[in-house]
């Protein structure tokens, strides 16, 4: 009885060890990229989409690699919490040695780990996280996602252009949403609108009846929300549909975190005729657009859609390879950055991109976007385009 | 066996020797040293979560003497664990950043806070008494996120100067310092748990333990020592959350979720309750788990951890030790 | 209407909804952990589960939103029976540590396998046409979904309480809580009380996960992010009542909803301290027995 209770403790104990057995090297250039994302958490639902556009990018070029370079994608799950994302991104660098990191999904785990980098001397392409100051804590970070600023911005001038002028905020209790917040107040403000009332809520929040409710109450013109994508922007369209805000004569708008393009089919028609500022949208004729998406198709299926943290992994992952191909597979943290630092890449599925040698930031195109249906089916039309939008603040705030 | 026996004999050789015999170190209690001292040279690339696992195991000792010898079941420790981090973090991120001043601040300001809670709760017991301890833990997280401009709330506590140990040992990304300072204090809170659990003290909360009822009738302060001990042990779970705080140099909400008090209790169920060397068999045990099925499966490890949890409890009851006590009893039978 | 009366009016809507929700899903844990001392952690992956085949009922093959509620509680049950006699038995009566160790591995496992199944994103869920939009009540418009929803946790509380009270199920279940060993002393076949209380608690809860997927998303996360919510209900209405647990719900889903609109960003502080206030003055929750 007792050796039987003693063997079945051991298996699973063995079966997790048995895992440590590392796996034999080849005799080529490796390059370790280090992919730090959320696989489970509240962020857990973009970080899926974030992954599945860097895996995309590496299978459709693997072969753009020089000869004698291959690459080794090592992830990790950070857990949306910044603690384990510390930890994982430390045990990366010194653990794995990987040569470069790539991720993050939420800001505040960004900005634990830049630290780290600047430690270490080893180079952060962030893919999502949009905190504004993160690229200042640590100079190994480049940026090719976009920033709160970059999106809130042009949109609080664009609800003031509106006529619109008493605003409601509402936005998620974390960085992105302090960013988003007061970006959008600035660019309304700034153009003459009246910020009446402001809420900030929980950022794993189930249900978003008694804040929009509240702002409801509050009677204003245009109500500004900002929530990360995922499950939250569905529970916030869903309460926003439930509370009908259209009937009661309140414009919605928002940054593109409310409406990903991967979560439009499970909204019903809810968003329709909501306006976002956003980097990207499935709906976007250029050339770069239809090939990835075709691409994108033939690897995750017809029912898949990509959206903008997709596209932010893919250009991240994008960024990566061109160190590789120009530094042929063998680079220092400071090689790295040079070459991060000049980066532009006119194909992306978003438009053309490039990073500001200055700030490590990502310019890029704003699109305003109306969300309508066509054909059956929701999708952002973009209807405005304001050209190489660098982030406002880093203009507006330049460094001590 | 006891003292007061001995001293009724008035003999003082007696006295001694029971002494000696009760604080006796046995040959096996040096394993877990040594098991770490080759773990240092063995898995140098592993030294921050070793470091890790260190602090967390003071964290699943404190836990053990409330629970495995007070009989308090408490789902709320994180909110030790958590002021201490967050003490030690708040003194390093303004300005204040001596780690072994930080480790007594943040000792003292769980042991308030656990003096406090406890006087206030500890009269209950049963499933009232967990959800005590899991609502003093929850509002304490509530406030830590309120609090965001002092503690960065949800995005954490950014900008944390931990200053080098004596001046001369500096923490770095690799964790060797980091290492040996934990298992300095581990070694000493061990001292610490050990002294307490083999005194008199100890065995009278065994007697709460077991039977309180008795120990009302023989007129024992049943409340205040429960209180004290549960000071104690939040004292020491605050004193594992500065080490944690001080060695990754950040402090999360995370720090006093319900998922750190879950996990610790979890850590010290696996190991075996109640038997000062549960906290040291299951802390690695569950940690390297963790780590093993993360790494091969980072999306679904939930899953592999879980079914691990449930198989223990269903083939390994009263953890690892409780088996390991039974194969004992069984081999001795056997002879 | 004035600015407070609407206000008030909002929040006790809103509140109602959200206690009605939270009771359909923890009654069942009450009666478990009050018949069975069990401590059944994973007491929300049945509600998740629950909704999780409703939605997918719905969503992938359009079925009907009353029959997928159906189908989803009687799965639920079917598995949580299986569950009780392979898994659950072999803990009663036991020690609790084991049953926390148990049940947290539950969760752990729920959380993976819904992951892997249905994916990290929430599952949508669209009333019926029936449902939708908004109904004018009270001089507002108010959702017509969650209107529905206070209406159909009213009658299902009503006839569980009947059902209570008149039923020789329900005597048996009362009389069990009340003392055991009397109970098996006049013949109740304890074990077999055991397994129906215990499938139906988990079906009660699969049809308030089903009901409230609107409210409590249906994600792979979702057994751990509410458990406290479940505690605290249980706790404040008093282990293995079946009113208790009623009133707490109620209090909770209205005072949560009062401080997320008038305070939100201190949010649940208020809920934790007056939890425990409560439970100071009822040691034994509000309807509980020593």
């Amino acid at each position: 009885m007792g050796s039987k209770q003693l063997n079945w403790t051991v298996v699973p104990v063995l079966a997790a060890f048995a895992a440590i057995i590392p796996s034999p090297t080849v005799a080529q250039t490796i390059v370790k990229i280090g992919v730090v994302n959320s696989f489970s958490g509240f962020l857990a639902a973009p970080g899926d989409e974030m992954q599945k556009g860097i895996d995309l990018y590496v299978k459709e070029h693997m072969k753009d690699l020089p000869a004698g370079v291959t690459i080794e994608v090592i992830k990790r799950d950070d857990g949306t919490s910044p603690e384990v994302g510390k930890r994982v991104a430390q045990e990366l660098i010194t653990r794995d040695k990987v040569n470069i990191l790539l991720g993050v999904m939420g800001s505040p785990i960004a900005a634990a780990i830049a630290p780290l980098t600047a430690e270490a001397k080893i180079p952060l392409v962030l893919t999502n996280a949009a905190g504004v100051s993160i690229p200042r804590i640590s100079p190994y970070v480049a940026r090719v996602s976009f920033t709160q600023w970059q999106t809130a911005l042009p949109l609080g001038k664009w609800a003031a252009e509106q006529g619109w002028k008493k605003a409601f905020t509402a936005v998620s209790d974390f960085i992105p949403g302090h960013d988003a917040e007061s970006a959008f107040n600035k660019g309304y403000t700034d153009a003459g609108g009246q910020i009446i009332s402001s809420v900030r809520f929980p950022t794993n929040n189930p249900d978003f009846a008694p804040f929009v409710q509240k702002a409801k109450d509050a009677k204003p013109d245009v109500l500004f929300i900002f929530v990360p994508g995922g499950t939250q922007a569905t529970a916030m369209i869903k309460a926003i549909k439930d509370l009908g805000l259209r009937e009661a004569g309140i414009n919605v708008v928002s940054t593109q975190d409310l409406v990903p393009d991967e979560e439009l089919p499970n909204m019903g028609d809810a968003p329709v005729g909501l306006v976002t500022a956003g980097n990207y949208s499935t709906a976007a004729a250029r050339a770069a657009n239809t090939t990835f998406l075709a691409a994108w198709a033939r690897e995750y299926g017809p029912k898949s859609t990509p959206d903008f943290f997709a596209v932010g992994g893919w250009d991240g992952m994008a960024a990566v390879f061109d160190v590789i191909k120009q530094s042929k597979g063998r680079f220092t943290g400071d090689e790295a950055m040079t070459i991060l630092k000049g980066w532009k890449n006119p194909d992306s599925p978003r438009g053309p991109i490039s990073i500001d040698p200055n700030t490590r930031d990502i310019v890029q195109n704003i699109y305003m976007r109306r969300t309508e249906m066509q054909d059956g089916k929701l999708v952002n039309t973009e209807f405005e385009t304001i050209a190489d939008v660098k982030d406002p603040w880093k203009e507006l705030n330049p460094p001590k | 066996m006891t003292a007061s026996l001995d001293r009724s004999t008035g003999d003082d050789t007696a006295m001694l020797d029971s002494f000696a015999r009760r604080h006796r170190f046995y040959p096996f209690e040096a394993l877990p040293w040594i098991v770490a001292v080759i773990a240092f040279f063995a898995f140098s690339d592993y030294l921050a979560l070793l470091a890790q696992i260190l602090a967390t195991i003071i964290f699943a000792l404190s836990v053990d003497l409330a629970l495995g010898y007070a009989g308090i079941v408490t789902l709320g420790h994180a909110a030790f664990f958590g002021a201490g981090a967050y003490t030690a973090g708040l003194l390093a991120a303004n300005g204040w950043g001596e780690p072994l001043t930080g480790l007594l601040a943040a000792a003292v300001a769980a042991g308030a806070i656990g003096f406090i809670s406890g006087a206030v709760i500890l009269r209950t017991s049963g499933l009232t008494l967990l959800m005590q301890t899991l609502v003093v833990a929850a509002m304490l997280y509530e406030l830590a996120n309120k609090a965001s401009r002092l503690t960065g709330g949800a995005d954490g506590l950014q900008g944390m100067q931990v200053w080098p140990i004596f001046g001369v040992f500096k923490f770095d990304m690799f964790g060797r310092t980091a290492f040996l300072y934990c298992f300095a204090v581990l070694f000493l809170c061990w001292l610490i748990v050990r002294t307490i659990v083999h005194s008199a003290f100890g065995r009278s909360l065994t007697g709460i333990r077991e039977n309180v009822q008795r120990m009302h009738a023989i007129g024992a302060p049943v409340n205040r020592r429960k209180v004290l001990v549960y000071t104690i042990s939040a004292a020491l779970a605050g004193v594992a959350g500065a080490l944690i705080a001080q060695t990754t140099q950040f402090v999360g909400l995370g720090v006093l979720s319900l998922e750190r008090s879950g996990t610790i209790l979890i850590m010290l169920i696996i190991g075996g309750v109640g038997q000062l060397y549960g906290a040291f068999i299951g802390v690695p045990l569950y940690m390297i788990a963790q780590d093993r099925f993360a790494t091969v499966d980072p999306v679904y490890w939930y899953f592999w951890i879980g079914l691990f949890m449930v198989l223990l409890v269903l083939f390994a009851r009263g953890g690892v030790l409780g088996v390991w006590a039974r194969w004992r009893d069984w081999s001795k039978v056997r002879k | 209407m004035s600015e407070t009366a609407s206000a008030a009016i909002s929040v006790a809507f809103h509140g109602v909804t959200l206690g009605m929700v939270l009771y359909l899903i923890s009654v069942g844990l009450s009666v478990t952990m009050g018949l069975m001392g069990f401590v059944n952690l994973a007491h929300g992956a049945f509600a998740m589960a629950g909704g999780y085949v409703m939605t997918t009922l719905m969503n992938r093959w359009s079925v009907d939103f009353p029959l997928a509620l159906s189908v989803a509680v009687a799965v639920v049950i079917a598995v949580s029976l299986v569950l009780e006699r392979v898994l659950y038995r072999r803990f009663y009566g036991g020690n609790e540590l084991d049953q926390v160790l148990l049940t947290i591995g539950l969760i752990f496992m729920s959380v993976g396998a819904a992951t892997y199944i249905w994916g990290p994103l929430a599952q949508p869920m669209r009333p019926p046409e029936l449902l939708r939009g908004q109904i004018s009540l009270f001089g507002r418009s108010l959702p017509a979904y969650r209107t529905f929803l206070i209406l159909c946790g009213a009658i299902i509380v009503t006839l569980l309480w009947l059902a209570l009270e008149r039923t020789r199920l329900g005597a048996q279940l009362r009389a069990a809580v009340d003392n055991l060993r009397m109970a098996e002393t006049v013949g109740i076949n304890t074990s077999r009380l055991f397994a129906t209380a215990f499938a139906l608690g988990s079906g009660l809860a699969a049809l308030g996960g089903g009901l409230g997927a609107d409210l409590l998303a249906i994600a792979p996360g979702y057994a751990l992010d509410n458990l406290v919510y479940f505690l605290i209900i249980v706790a404040v209405g008093g282990l293995g009542s079946i009113r208790g647990p009623f009133l707490a719900a109620l209090v909770v889903g209205v005072a949560d909803t009062a401080f997320k609109y008038f305070v939100p960003e201190l949010g649940a502080f208020f809920i934790y301290a007056l939890t425990m206030a409560i439970l100071l003055r009822f040691p034994n929750g509000i309807f509980g027995r020593t």
